[in-house]
């Protein structure tokens, strides 16, 4: 198993490569020269010639790929203008706001998904056959942008359930003492349950939206891939042989439908990522990706830069995660690698 | 191989099915259409959104970009059906102007990915060699990033106009397109139709534009039909959060977002109605990739 994991890890290097390998021609697209920014209106063409020296513009792109990748590994990420920070540790400080709520908006769309998908599986044509394809049609329809506002105008304006649509927790509570950035965990081992149900509060909405958008691809996917697994011939010689009908559901149909499940989880993050900075805007959620679009709008580049790539790397780890839980589920896959 | 006469005379399959098939499809599309009303349905919304793109500037009541055509923020009414916004402009006008610009970059988009990519694919399938391991390679490191991220990106570092929203959305795209026309080629390389046609002289380009691409169109319009829902949604996202399209224009994502700001003080009526127009938009898109995939292909139906 072990074995198998490493080997993935090996797998996953050609990615990574590609993902700095595309974040760098990106950097070197800027719009406009760079050392003409930096030098700023008045820069004299001396000073302009200088920046570009100091900043290795005047060097070859194979010599300035590999500074470039020097920097990255070495945590330098480029300063952000308009905080004056490392784009770094901005980013670090703001990833478990975006994780909390992208794995909260995860979790919950697994839950609906999932059981929705095998009973409209296991009754087809049924209502609730219907009600999964009209869900799965409508949810992939749904721009995450707007059905946050919708959710935020009647939840929060019309009947008054949610708190504002503004940030992780409401105004008179303070932050929980760091220990994961989780709020949601970090109030519970501090003990403070009004933290907690405030912060509980704040991430609902959101994680709806996020859940909403997701649904959809998953509930699919798991109904599909139950249909085709109930009319397997194995499924048919474990009800002659009299076994109990959740046994052959769960034990027998469910873990084999699982997989190609698995498989579609990794298009659901992509989704996910990718929804994820709408819903942060929509709802102020002081994640990575609200920080991007706010250095977008200052025409700010290093930090989207280092989001573009924060992500991608986060991406490729979840994609790594999703193929070790696929080993764990199907025994055949761990032998294979 | 033995080569029979009739194997001389190379017909694809497309060619050769013809009359019969017409009908065939006809019927299956009635039988579509009466299985599932949906789809019927989706049909009459995609000809209304076409007759909004075309004929928009004619039908709208009011200048979509005049302002105080009426009071500021009010809400729907005879004179303004969706209302007004902040500026007091006409929303209902600015919807139906904006049917043009959604489609216009969601359709440039896709034609442009379903060219480059599909060319790529077939190419790739066909050859095989190195044109195969750098084209796959390119798609798996677009794909290794999440999608929307990766549009943001591009857009981000080419400048912020409607030409790189367009060419963002098309690279995101790409690799689907690049890999069901290399799968598709692929099975059909070694085919019987393929292996007359080579031997009836034609050269490898010639059998790959005449005889291979015509074969695999259908699965590739059930590809853009399935993608241009996504297509658009894609671009309203990026104008949501200030990319590409420039306010004063007016853009359904863009208008979203300028209601936003109202929402939460009861002012519903701006960003509802971009909103739902461009769900539905979407929503008539899906719905037609997903009859269209029933129609050509029904083993893949879910």
């Amino acid at each position: 198993m072990i074995q198998a994991i490493l080997k993935r890890l090996l797998g996953a290097v050609p990615a990574i490569i590609g993902v700095v390998i595309v974040t760098f021609v990106l950097t070197r697209a800027l719009p406009g020269d760079p050392a003409a920014y930096f030098a700023g209106p008045a820069g004299s063409t001396e000073a302009i010639e200088e920046i570009r020296v100091k900043l290795g513009l005047d060097r070859s792109l194979p010599e300035q790929f590999v500074s470039y990748v020097g920097d990255l590994v070495r945590g330098d990420w480029g300063n952000s203008l308009t905080t004056g920070q490392p784009v770094l540790a901005e980013i670090a400080d703001r990833l478990p706001a975006s994780l909390e709520l992208t794995l909260v908006g995860l979790l919950l769309a697994v839950v609906v998904a999932i059981p929705l998908g095998v009973l409209a599986a296991t009754r087809p044509g049924s209502w609730i056959d219907h009600l999964c394809r009209g869900i799965t049609t409508a949810g992939v329809s749904l721009p995450t942008f707007f059905t946050g506002l919708l959710l935020a105008y009647v939840f929060y304006f019309l009947l008054g359930w949610a708190p504002s649509p503004l940030g992780r927790l409401d105004p008179y509570t303070t932050a929980p003492d760091f220990v994961t950035g989780f709020y949601l965990i970090d109030s519970l081992i501090a003990g403070e349950l009004d933290t907690f149900v405030s912060a509980a509060k704040q991430l609902i909405l959101p994680a709806i939206t996020l859940a909403l958008f997701v649904l959809a691809p998953l509930a699919r996917m798991t109904r599909a891939s139950m249909l085709g697994v109930l009319s397997a011939d194995f499924i048919r010689t474990a009800r002659a042989s009299g076994l109990r009908p959740t046994t052959v559901l769960f034990t027998y149909a469910f873990r084999n439908a699982l997989l190609p499940v698995l498989t579609t989880l990794g298009m659901v993050f992509s989704f996910l990522l990718g929804s994820n900075v709408l819903v942060e805007k929509v709802f102020a959620w002081p994640g990575i990706g609200s920080f991007a679009i706010e250095a977008l709008v200052a025409s700010d580049y290093a930090p989207v830069q280092g989001f573009v790539l924060a992500m991608a790397l986060l991406y490729v780890l979840l994609n790594l995660l999703i193929d070790v839980a696929y080993g764990l589920v199907d025994p055949r896959a761990r032998l294979e690698a | 191989m033995s080569a029979t006469p009739s194997a001389a005379t190379p017909a694809t399959p497309v060619a050769a099915a013809r009359p019969g098939a017409v009908a065939l499809w006809w019927r299956n599309l009635c039988y579509v259409f009466g299985e599932n009303p949906l789809s019927a349905i989706a049909a009459g919304l995609f000809v209304f959104f076409i007759v909004l793109a075309a004929l928009g500037p004619w039908l709208v009541p009011y200048d979509p970009l005049a302002s105080h055509v009426g009071d500021p923020l009010s809400p729907p009414s005879a004179a303004h059906w969706f209302g007004t916004d902040a500026l007091g402009r006409d929303i209902l006008s600015r919807v139906i102007i904006a049917t043009r610009l959604d489609l216009g970059i969601a359709v440039a988009a896709v034609a442009l990915s379903f060219v480059v990519g599909g060319l790529m694919g077939s190419f790739a399938g066909y050859f095989g060699g190195w044109f195969d391991r750098i084209s796959t390679r390119v798609s798996d490191t677009i794909m290794a990033f999440p999608l929307f991220v990766l549009a943001m990106g591009i857009v981000a570092a080419m400048g912020n106009t409607v030409a790189n929203i367009v060419l963002a959305t098309a690279i995101i795209n790409l690799p689907f397109y690049l890999r069901v026309a290399r799968a598709e080629v692929r099975v059909r390389r070694d085919a019987g139709f393929v292996e007359a046609a080579r031997l009836a002289g034609n050269g490898e380009l010639r059998v790959l534009f005449h005889h291979l691409i015509p074969n695999i169109l259908p699965p590739m319009m059930v590809q853009i039909s399935l993608n241009m829902g996504w297509a658009i949604l894609n671009a309203a996202g990026l104008s949501f959060i200030g990319l590409g399209v420039r306010p004063p224009e007016a853009e359904w994502g863009i208008m979203v977002a300028e209601g936003a700001q109202y929402i939460v003080s009861g002012e519903w009526w701006i960003a509802l109605f971009p909103g739902l127009v461009l769900m539905l938009a979407v929503f008539c898109f899906n719905l037609l990739g997903d009859s269209l995939r029933d129609l050509i292909d029904p083993r893949r139906r879910t």
